[in-house]
């Protein structure tokens, strides 16, 4: 009994820290509709500031309770400024561009801030030694409960009372609720959005900096805060229904007890369970536990998909040379040059898996990692427990994947928008996450040993041969079934699903076939990939990755059919070329995202062909 | 007298309180044009949704040629044989006019799900007959996205026509087009509906459309059919010029 009290109490503090988080970013996105990845990021720099702050105030007169409070509340502040700042350097210029890429400018920001926080506070975990008055314990059924925690308790729902206040009871809320409902009608009223919206964004940024603030005395301030943090987020604003300040309450109730039960009953499937919690209620609730159907943003983009023609000539013949050249290059090349051309393979097919589900299907995936690790654990596993051959595991690898993505897929092609982004992100975590805590059967961190490739195909050039061979030929056939039938009845549900369904066509139907194909060749890519490196880690199933794979696509140019492919060539060759030379590499590739998104939408093929199609007169739509 | 293509009887829908539709029953003949009119709220799109699908009615049944149609989603519908028009358009703004109705073509002959033809090489032929019906085929090669309203109504008419339905229904076909248009539209369906047989429901604001191309016309007010028959006995029906025009004696009431 007394077991299930402290962990009931313990649930409930972190539950506190978990709300604030969420509901600066329920209320960011219910007002500008942007998912903001960098809400993460102002949680650690939360921590981080509040660490520089309270010690800069100890040091200046003692160590009084009212100075601690203040270090909290004055590095919120500044989290918030800096949230700001961002809105309207960056964000403000954006909200009319394609959800998709908003996020990506705001994981653009995720990285540039990684790399400041590096520079400024440095590689190692700080940790806030707590104020005397802060230590103690209280006596609780007989078990000692830290009284910090016992505080926190009562965090979230003071500050759940000060939001109420504020959105009920002053015009800056009732402004906010409105725009949370029809934000255009709010335009039409005459507010002035551009205030509204830095005043949310300050709003959500300081709660995500209190969030901060307050786990840095149970914790300390380290660099991976942010990522690990906006997944669970996420999930709360996602459980608790976008945009619902009471629902990410209620959410993250839920997911802090989940956590603090779980790492006793399951200790190896706490992560698993949090993605099983969510995944459940998405089920049952599509939109989350007091969330609501979005009210369409209406003419957001105005933007149509443009008609797909059939390649131009040329382009086949460069493509053919391309490939000649690659096929060739163990008779000139290098060794580390093969390998490299081994891994550009295997990103063109990992690209073109994710377009061919994001760009004809509209179906826009955050977990695509997740099939590429399924098919790479899916050859390491099969040899570690099957010993089957390379052979055998490169059918293997697509397999699992596939089986994984009907799975999933089942579920994820019935939402559309953020919340199918977020299950498949959630699903991907679950897998990550499997990968990661399931020690005895994958291995964990330490991954899989000793995945290499048969006998003939060990030569280095013999395996770019059968990379190229396996890689490109499932995208080639990837790219013709664009243009066969199925291509253009997965367009068709993208572009009008009415129309789709009144001309016969089964939408949910078609867009899992789509799900299931793109899983498929993610993981004849992972597969490749397995043998090619001789080992599987989790890292191959992480955010990250996904992000990585989305990035060749946009890079690219998602409305192209070319477009994976050329993305992927040149986000790798970029990758490896300039941003390993570099040491805040990080910070470039962020900078370089926010750019790609301000300055080019619409990826390098998507920007050639409207010159090619300018040139010759032809209607683009 | 030639054949009763579809049939409804008694279709009942509420939303909360308000009985949108009530206890409606219709039929359209072969070859039949029957226009459904009313005031705004009437209840017209609701019957209309409830005819083709997309709604489902919490009473009475809809038979096509004597199958029941009752409770199939919108795509089982089609593939028994009934095209539609929306009222704002709908067509696949990415694909060109040809591309749009091959895709119909292509749904309808069961090849959806193939993988390795190219779909733009398979019935060019019969969708550019279909378009030349409709006077779309100096267009065929245009992107759906950039054509006139006019134009796209005639994309979804040519649409509606590639599974060789035997009942059209048409949801305000003429809304937002010009009048030269609206009436070429109109004699366009009607030559279509006479060559092939087939059975035409549409719902119009355009007095001048429905007086000039109806074979027959029923009037629904408040969920309710309140007249039924030919332009000269419809125009001349007490009921209907009370709900159009207002007596004065019901419009006070509440």
């Amino acid at each position: 009994m007394d077991f299930i009290l402290i962990q009931f109490l313990t649930g409930l503090a972190n539950a506190s820290a978990l709300f604030l988080i969420a509901s600066g970013l329920t209320v960011i996105f219910g007002v500008t509709r942007i998912v903001n990845f960098a809400h993460g990021s102002f949680y650690m720099l939360g921590a981080y500031l509040t660490w520089t702050i309270t010690r800069a105030l100890w040091d200046w007169s003692g160590r009084e309770p009212a100075l601690f409070i203040a270090g909290i509340l004055l590095a919120a502040l500044a989290v918030g400024a800096i949230g700001a700042l961002i809105e309207i350097v960056l964000l403000r210029r954006i909200y009319r561009a394609p959800e998709l890429f908003q996020l990506l400018a705001t994981f653009g920001v995720v990285l540039m801030i990684q790399d400041i926080a590096l520079a400024v506070w440095g590689p190692e975990d700080l940790p806030l030694p707590r104020p005397p008055w802060l230590r103690r314990f209280v006596e609780i059924a007989g078990s000692r409960f830290p009284q910090y925690d016992l505080i926190l308790i009562f965090v979230g729902p003071a500050v759940l009372a000060l939001l109420w206040f504020l959105f009920q009871r002053t015009r800056f809320g009732v402004l906010v609720r409105a725009a949370t409902q029809d934000r255009e009608m709010v335009a039409a009223l005459g507010v002035d959005q551009r205030v509204l919206f830095t005043g949310v964004f300050f709003l959500g940024s300081t709660l995500a900096g209190l969030g901060g603030a307050i786990v840095l005395p149970s914790q300390s301030a380290f660099l991976q805060m942010d990522l690990a943090i906006i997944a669970e987020a996420f999930v709360v604003v996602v459980v608790g229904g976008l945009g619902s300040v009471p629902g990410a309450f209620l959410a993250a109730l839920l997911i802090a007890q989940v956590q603090a039960f779980g790492i006793v009953l399951v200790p190896k499937a706490t992560l698993v369970l949090v993605f099983l919690v969510m995944a459940i209620v998405l089920m049952i609730r599509p939109y989350g536990l007091l969330g609501r159907p979005q009210a369409h943003a209406r003419a957001a983009t105005g933007a149509v998909e443009p008609v797909i023609r059939p390649a131009p000539a040329i382009l086949g013949w460069a493509g053919a040379a391309a490939l000649l050249v690659a096929a060739a290059a163990p008779f000139f090349a290098g060794p580390y040059m093969v390998t490299v051309l081994v891994e550009l393979a295997v990103f063109v097919l990992f690209a073109a898996s994710l377009h061919f589900m994001m760009g004809p299907g509209g179906i826009v995936s955050f977990g695509h990692a997740a099939y590429f690790g399924l098919g790479a654990y899916g050859a390491a596993l099969g040899l570690r427990y099957l010993a089957v051959p390379m052979e055998a595991g490169i059918v293997l690898a697509p397999l699992l994947a596939g089986a994984f993505g009907l799975v999933f897929g089942w579920f994820a092609v019935r939402l559309s928008g953020v919340y199918l982004a977020m299950l498949t992100l959630a699903f991907a975590q679950i897998v990550w996450a499997a990968a990661f805590q399931w020690v005895e059967f994958t291995g964990g961190d330490n991954g899989i040993l000793g995945v290499w490739p048969s006998e003939w195909a060990r030569e280095k050039g013999a395996y770019l041969w059968l990379a190229l061979a396996l890689c490109i030929g499932a995208t080639l056939l990837l790219r013709r079934i664009i243009y066969a039938p199925f291509g253009y009845a997965l367009r068709a549900t993208r572009d009008s699903e009415l129309r789709a369904e009144a001309i016969g066509l089964n939408a949910v139907r078609i867009r899992l076939g789509a799900f299931v194909i793109a899983a498929l060749g993610a993981g004849l890519a992972g597969g490749v990939y397995a043998y090619a490196k001789g080992s599987v880690f989790p890292t191959y199933i992480s955010i990250p990755k996904s992000i990585d794979a989305l990035l060749m696509v946009l890079l690219g140019g998602v409305q192209t059919v070319s477009g994976p492919v050329v993305g992927a060539l040149a986000f790798h060759t970029l990758f490896l070329t300039v941003l390993q030379a570099f040491t805040w590499w990080r910070f470039i590739l962020g900078f370089a995202i926010v750019l790609l998104v301000l300055a080019f939408p619409q990826g390098i093929a998507g920007f050639v062909r409207q010159r090619w199609e300018r040139a010759r007169g032809l209607e683009a739509a | 007298m030639s054949v009763t293509v579809l049939e409804a009887h008694g279709l009942s829908k509420r939303f909360g309180g308000v009985h949108a539709v009530n206890d409606v029953s219709l039929w359209v003949h072969a070859g039949e044009m029957l226009a459904l009119i009313g005031p705004n709220g009437a209840g017209k799109s609701t019957c209309f949704n409830l005819l083709n699908g997309q709604l489902r009615a919490d009473a009475g049944e809809v038979r096509l040629l004597g199958q029941p149609l009752t409770g199939l989603p919108p795509r089982a519908i089609w593939r028994l044989g009934v095209g539609r028009t929306f009222q704002i358009t709908a067509t696949f703004a990415s694909m060109t006019v040809r591309e749009n109705i091959q895709c119909a073509l292509l749904s309808h002959h069961g090849r959806i799900w193939t993988f390795w033809r190219a779909a733009r090489r398979q019935f060019v032929a019969e969708s550019d007959a279909l378009l030349a019906q409709v006077g779309m085929l100096e267009q065929a090669d245009r992107p759906c996205g950039v054509l006139a309203y006019g134009d796209l109504k005639r994309v979804e008419l040519a649409m509606a026509l590639a599974n060789e339905p035997k009942l059209l229904l048409m949801d305000e076909p003429t809304a937002g087009m010009a009048p030269s248009e609206r009436i070429a539209l109109m004699e366009l369906t009607r030559s279509l509906v006479r060559a092939r047989g087939l059975a035409c429901l549409f719902t119009e604001h355009d007095m001048d459309v429905v007086f000039g191309h109806a074979d027959r016309i029923i009037v629904m007010n408040r969920g309710a059919l309140i007249a039924e028959g030919d332009a000269a006995s419809v125009r001349g029906n007490p009921a209907v010029r009370e709900v159009y025009l207002g007596s004065g004696e019901t419009s006070g009431g509440h």
